[in-house]
């Protein structure tokens, strides 16, 4: 591996060049861990979906508890009317998820720390929620950069600021994931570059920080997922309920 | 506030980031667009498969499992909620059958006690009676005798006067007339001996 801590984040070819027209949509290690990341949740789940017996085993429960956790989540922030969209939010958390926590191993590709991937699910986020918006509540959904109870006078720079609030959403929120895992990631690579570069005298105190920061950073993996998915949540909320 | 001011300013950054890394080895691998395309034609691949089959096929078996457990404890729970609400109406009915039955065997023995009471009165009245019976027929009797006792005497003083006047005198008198003496005697006597 190379000193720089960037290489981590390089995306390479896997096998041939595939071309669609003038696309380059060949198969890279990205998306090696995307494949590996969806074929993990699907085994874990299928497992863990096969036999219902009346005290679950291991597996069996953790599915459960992920099913009843994500599930509590939409209740908690999204009501009962965001049922028809648990199975989205939670093949989103878990994909992400898993996608973070295999970019914990080491010499493993995070699909999460580029901006692109977080920003197409970021854009079909804020896509798909604005539609929502727009079919359940009309041109009545437009209420939503007009607060209530706000004094005329401040009104137009209130929704000016709403309007630009409601239009970021899709930056923030890939921003978001994607820095932290870039940010971790590149952090780490730094550490672990201090080890080697401080040698067995001065390598120690890099190292217990590189032990240290592995902790935060799997911490890290599952609170981004977790944010991620509940700022879903929280944009369905709007779109379903017009609280405004 | 402050977090949202944080990662504007990391996403401005990267465009300096770019510059920054470019001397090395051309910048953030996240900004070069060759393989943009590629991962999201292979983000939505993944993740569309992903979503169709967890929605499709796994979300609704995990569901029915835990649906299925649910009502089954649900199930257990009323189950043992109704054995309780009998095991006690049971109880309830054998607490009922023991005081009615102490109700009961006290009703017969206080039945028992009133029949008893009223055979021994009856008893006793049938016994009164009969000894009542009794002493009126030998009363009756001894009555009958009293009066029987004076003609006997009458008799017996006739024949023995007779048989002494035959011996004394040594010939036979006629009864009839000793008969009237006697008679005669025993009028004018009679309170004296029977005490009448």
């Amino acid at each position: 591996m190379a000193a720089n801590p960037m290489t981590q984040f390089e995306v390479y070819r896997i096998g041939p060049e595939i071309k669609v027209g003038a696309f380059d949509i060949s198969f890279t290690n990205a998306s090696l861990f995307m494949v590996i990341s969806s074929l993990a949740i699907l085994i874990i789940f299928n497992l863990g979906s096969k036999k219902n017996s009346l005290l679950p085993n291991k597996i069996q429960l953790l599915a459960e508890l992920s099913y009843t956790f994500v599930s509590k989540m939409i209740s908690d922030t999204a009501g009962s009317k965001a049922k028809p969209y648990f199975s989205f939010i939670f093949s989103l958390f878990m994909f992400v998820l898993f996608c973070n926590m295999f970019g914990m191993i080491p010499y493993t590709f995070t699909v999460t720390s580029h901006i692109i991937v977080t920003f197409v699910l970021a854009a079909f986020i804020f896509v798909s929620v604005t539609i929502i918006g727009f079919i359940k509540h009309g041109i009545g959904y437009l209420k939503l950069f007009v607060p209530s109870g706000v004094p005329i006078v401040l009104l137009p720079l209130i929704v000016v600021i709403e309007i630009i609030s409601y239009l970021s959403r899709p930056i923030s929120l890939s921003v978001r994931l994607f820095a932290n895992m870039m940010a971790g990631h590149t952090m780490m690579k730094v550490f672990g570059g201090f080890v080697i570069s401080l040698g067995v005298v001065g390598g120690w105190l890099p190292l217990s920080f590189s032990v240290a920061l592995t902790g935060l950073e799997i911490l890290v993996a599952f609170l981004q997922a977790y944010v991620f998915a509940i700022l879903t949540c929280i944009y369905l909320n709007d779109a379903l309920n017009l609280h405004h | 506030m402050v977090k949202k001011i944080f990662f504007q300013l990391i996403f401005f950054n990267l465009f300096f980031l770019k510059e920054v890394f470019a001397a090395e080895s051309g910048g953030m691998p996240q900004l070069n667009p060759e393989f943009w395309i590629s991962q999201i034609f292979w983000l939505t691949l993944t993740f569309g498969i992903l979503y169709i089959v967890l929605s499709k096929l796994i979300l609704p078996k995990i569901s029915a499992n835990l649906e299925l457990r649910k009502s089954q404890i649900q199930e257990n729970i009323e189950a043992a909620e109704k054995q309780r609400e009998s095991s006690e109406a049971k109880l309830k009915e054998y607490d009922d059958i023991v005081s009615k039955s102490k109700l009961e065997a006290n009703n017969i023995f206080k039945e028992a006690r009133e029949n008893a009471l009223k055979e021994i009165n009856a008893k006793k009245e049938t016994l009164d009676k009969q000894i009542d019976e009794e002493i009126k027929k030998v009363e009756q009797e001894i009555n009958l005798l009293r009066k029987g006792a004076s003609e006997k005497i009458n008799k017996i003083a006739i024949e023995t006067t007779s048989e002494l006047l035959v011996k004394l005198i040594g010939t036979e008198v006629n009864s009839s007339s000793i008969s009237a003496i006697v008679d005669d005697l025993s009028k004018r006597n009679g309170d004296k001996y029977y005490g009448n």
